[in-house]
């Protein structure tokens, strides 16, 4: 049976018709942006952070007045951290990937007297970080015991320009030097930070994320030799098997207070859930498209189920007529199965122009990537298979309409 | 004659039930998941000032180094220290405040309470009657306290109700970070929403819990909260000499015309900072009033507009079905229609009484949008984010919940009502 009694049909219903493409076409158009804006934020939560995370605990305090002992405190802490047991390696570090807005980073430079900075990085620092956040290194070495300075020297060292009290080693992690220096060696390479400091590479890190702001380059990030106390503003990094996580928090804070009590915990966490709070409003607005979709694609299919049953009834004697003259249930129920095809067909392909549409606005006002091709195909093949269950349940019933009905009112 | 109408459209609804059903669930989907997030952006993008904001602005200068330097960038959002005090001694505006966020260590007198972190905000004298601050007990520090470094405090109406149980505190003693301060004043309700005057901090929900000059709190070393943009070998600390701006700098000019003199005032000072070799770039100078210092630091986040525009979108495929199907229902009914004409019924009244039906749907669908977007609020308000608590539906939203479902279903309405009351009755009657 031809396409043409459907178009001829379908044009004595201009309207309705129309309507019906408009509302295929938005839906398709807006679903595949959606399901677009879903798969970034799922893809922004898969970031690999490059770090043990399931194996690392964060405890931070925070103190009332000056600690003039600090130094010696934090290695007491550090030490009486190790001896519990199931601990295997323990850290003060500046910050972690993914740990919040509160970030210290600084401009790269590749030559004195460069006027714009190469580029921008993460900067880490702490005692004993990389070994106990549990990421490798490529090459070189890692940073020596003696190397580290102690941050309340630094600080005063940044401001005097005094070279002696600032750090001259540096490690980067491999997607800075793939980078800055792409198919070259990197080790004793020199970089500049902030005045002119010049520090060189002394290792090169397997991926390490940055606390936040991961639109601009989630990989690039730094460790200074740089040794800070929890009165510093760090926090306290515990190594352990996932199992022991649980009772060696316990331990390591009563241990803690122990040994100083008048401090108050600010933060005791698991790494996971560090990672779980950060991606946090990632994994609402993702709920919330899904949320969306669905209850558009349901709008939809109902509405596409409504019109066709009235459009049923109201052709009952027409069908009935083309049954007496020798249609079969199967052409009466391809006949309405064909009709929604061709309605979905043309909101498609209105629908694939809008969704560009969109995606264009959606990138010139939210930073989006451009849509994927696949999107479209994807689209039209949902809506072609919601048009087609949704019509199915009217077109069985069209099917079933009696030959008799040609003799009767209606 | 309207109540007829109402009754005609209420036999016409229940005739087709799951139809009828089908138009209220679009209606009401459409109406609650835009009325969600409506309600949030209208929240979020509120003016925090009402009458006053137009009259304060934020002034911005350029004291950084030539890195990365770009001609007529934009100037950081904060100021240095120096900068701020010099614009404060300065007195061009009818009213200034140099202030920036902390967090300090509360030590309850009552042993019951052990001590606590509170944020904080150091300021000068100006802020309080600059942003109209209502007082409960007690009364603000003036220029004098200022400038003795005095140890006195403002605390806000919650941390006087945590300390004091909700008395008159002021006159009373404080110990903060080991040092001893005069409460001189209770905050009463005080919540700006969004915390415009710092946005580093949190932009929404913010809750500073005490007040105390900016001179004290430099004095006694208390912890800086916020952030720090540094330039040269700056270190992210926020102390007077570093290379860093990290306070935030208000001025109230109360007519168009001194807001101009002091634009020109920024640029005469950046050029004088120039010639005296501190500043480095030429002068490059914004001066922003409350709601364009809002909208430039982008505070409506990101996520909320594009969940407006989701919802819309929404929105319009909710309507385009109701469309739809109200033009399948009243193109069906044209027998009926064509009788009710024959009778001497006119078009008009036909097309009235068939957008009454439409108004019906849509006040059901307003219903149920109401409850959806009750459900959709309580939703956000068990996110993560800082505006969470502040979703709350309003008289205004609620109002616009039933104009936006009954106008849309009206809408939705006009076009089948208007084909369906041009049929032909000779037509539709012959046919029958």
């Amino acid at each position: 049976m031809g396409i043409r009694p459907i178009l001829s049909t379908l044009l004595r219903h201009k309207i309705t018709a129309l309507l019906l493409i408009l509302q295929i076409a938005l839906t398709c158009a807006i679903v595949c942006n959606a399901v677009f804006l879903i798969h970034q934020r799922l893809q922004r939560m898969d970031i690999p952070s490059g770090i043990a995370e399931h194996e690392l605990l964060q405890i931070q305090f925070a103190y009332i007045g000056d600690r003039p002992g600090a130094y010696a405190q934090a290695q007491t802490d550090l030490a009486t951290l190790r001896q519990i047991a199931g601990v295997q390696a323990v850290a003060l570090a500046n910050q972690l990937p993914f740990s919040g807005y509160a970030m210290s980073s600084s401009g790269i430079k590749l030559r004195p007297n460069q006027r714009d900075n190469s580029l921008e990085v993460a900067s880490y620092y702490g005692q004993n970080l990389l070994a106990t956040l549990g990421v490798r290194l490529i090459s070189g070495r890692d940073f020596q015991p003696d190397e580290l300075l102690d941050l309340k020297a630094v600080m005063p060292a940044l401001h005097s320009n005094d070279m002696k009290n600032l750090p001259h080693a540096v490690i980067v992690s491999q997607a800075v030097a793939a980078r800055l220096w792409p198919d070259q060696n990197t080790l004793g390479k020199t970089i500049y930070v902030g005045n002119d400091i010049p520090l060189q590479v002394i290792g090169v890190s397997a991926p390490l994320a940055r606390p936040n702001d991961l639109r601009n380059g989630a990989q690039y990030s730094i460790v200074y030799p740089i040794r800070l106390t929890a009165t510093e503003g760090g926090s306290y990094v515990i190594r352990t098997a996932a199992r022991d996580r649980g009772h060696v928090l316990k331990s390591a804070l009563a241990q803690l207070k122990r040994l100083d009590p008048n401090r108050i915990v600010v933060e005791q966490r698991t790494y996971d859930e560090v990672r779980h709070g950060f991606f946090e409003s990632d994994r609402a607005m993702a709920s919330m498209l899904a949320g969306v979709i669905v209850a558009m694609l349901v709008i939809t299919a109902l509405g596409i189920a409504g019109l066709a049953s009235f459009w049923v009834g109201q052709r009952r004697r027409t069908i009935g007529v083309r049954r007496a003259l020798g249609a079969t249930r199967s052409d009466i129920l391809r006949y309405f199965q064909t009709e929604n095809f061709v309605l979905a067909t043309i909101g498609i392909t209105l629908g694939m122009a809008l969704a560009y549409g969109m995606n264009l606005f959606l990138m010139q006002h939210y930073e989006l990537p451009r849509l994927p091709s696949v999107y479209l195909p994807a689209g039209a093949i949902a809506l072609w298979s919601i048009g087609q269950l949704a019509v199915l349940g009217p077109a069985l019933r069209a099917a079933a309409v009696p030959p008799v009905m040609a003799t009767r009112g209606g | 004659m309207f109540g007829y109408y109402l009754d005609l459209s209420w036999r016409s609804l229940r005739r087709n039930r799951a139809l009828t059903a089908l138009m209220v669930l679009a209606i009401a989907l459409g109406i609650g998941v835009s009325m969600t997030t409506l309600t949030v952006l209208h929240v979020l993008s509120g003016n925090p000032l009402p009458g006053t904001s137009s009259t304060l602005y934020a002034p911005q200068l350029d004291p950084r180094d030539m890195g990365d330097y770009q001609p007529q960038g934009e100037p950081p959002d904060q100021v240095t220290w120096t900068d701020g005090m010099n614009l404060l001694q300065a007195k061009q505006a009818d009213r200034q405040a140099l202030m920036t966020g902390g967090s300090v260590a509360i030590q309850p007198a009552q042993s019951a309470l052990d001590p606590f972190y509170q944020s904080a905000r150091y300021t000068t004298a100006d802020f309080f009657p600059m942003f109209r601050v209502p007082f409960k007990y007690g009364h603000a520090w003036g220029a004098s306290e200022d400038a003795a470094r005095a140890a006195v405090a403002v605390i806000s109406s919650k941390l006087n109700d945590k300390l004091f149980g909700g008395l008159d505190s002021s006159g009373r003693m404080l110990r903060v970070e080991g040092h001893a301060l005069r409460i001189i004043g209770v905050l009463g309700d005080w919540r700006p929403n969004p915390h415009f005057y710092d946005l580093n901090v949190k932009n929404y929900g913010s809750d500073e819990g005490i007040y105390l000059p900016l001179s004290t709190s430099q004095d006694l070393h208390l912890a800086h909260l916020g952030s720090a943009g540094c330039w040269g070998n700056g270190g992210a600390d926020a102390t007077p000499a570093a290379p860093c701006a990290w306070l935030q700098f208000w001025v109230q000019l109360p007519t168009p015309t001194q807001a101009a003199a002091y634009r020109q005032f920024l640029i005469h000072y950046s050029q004088e900072q120039k010639s005296l070799g501190r500043f480095q770039r030429p002068p490059n100078v914004r001066l922003r009033n409350l709601m364009q210092w809002l909208d430039h630091e982008h505070v409506v986040p990101g996520d909320v507009q594009l969940q407006t525009w989701l919802a819309l979108g929404f929105l319009l495929v909710c309507l385009v079905n109701t469309v739809s199907l109200m033009l399948a229902k009243f193109l069906r009914r044209s027998a009926e229609l064509g009788v009710r004409r024959a009778l001497g019924a006119s078009r008009r009244a036909l097309f009235v009484q068939l957008l009454v039906e439409s108004g019906v749907i849509g006040l059901a669908g307003g219903v149920g949008g109401l409850l959806l977007a009750y459900l959709g609020l309580w939703l956000v308000r068990r996110q993560p984010a800082d505006y969470a608590s502040l979703a709350q539906l309003d008289g205004a939203m609620l109002l616009l919940t039933f104009v936006l479902a009954v106008g849309a279903s009206l809408l939705a309405g006009v076009l089948p009502a208007w084909r369906a009351c041009h049929v032909s009755p000779g037509l539709q009657l012959k046919g029958n």
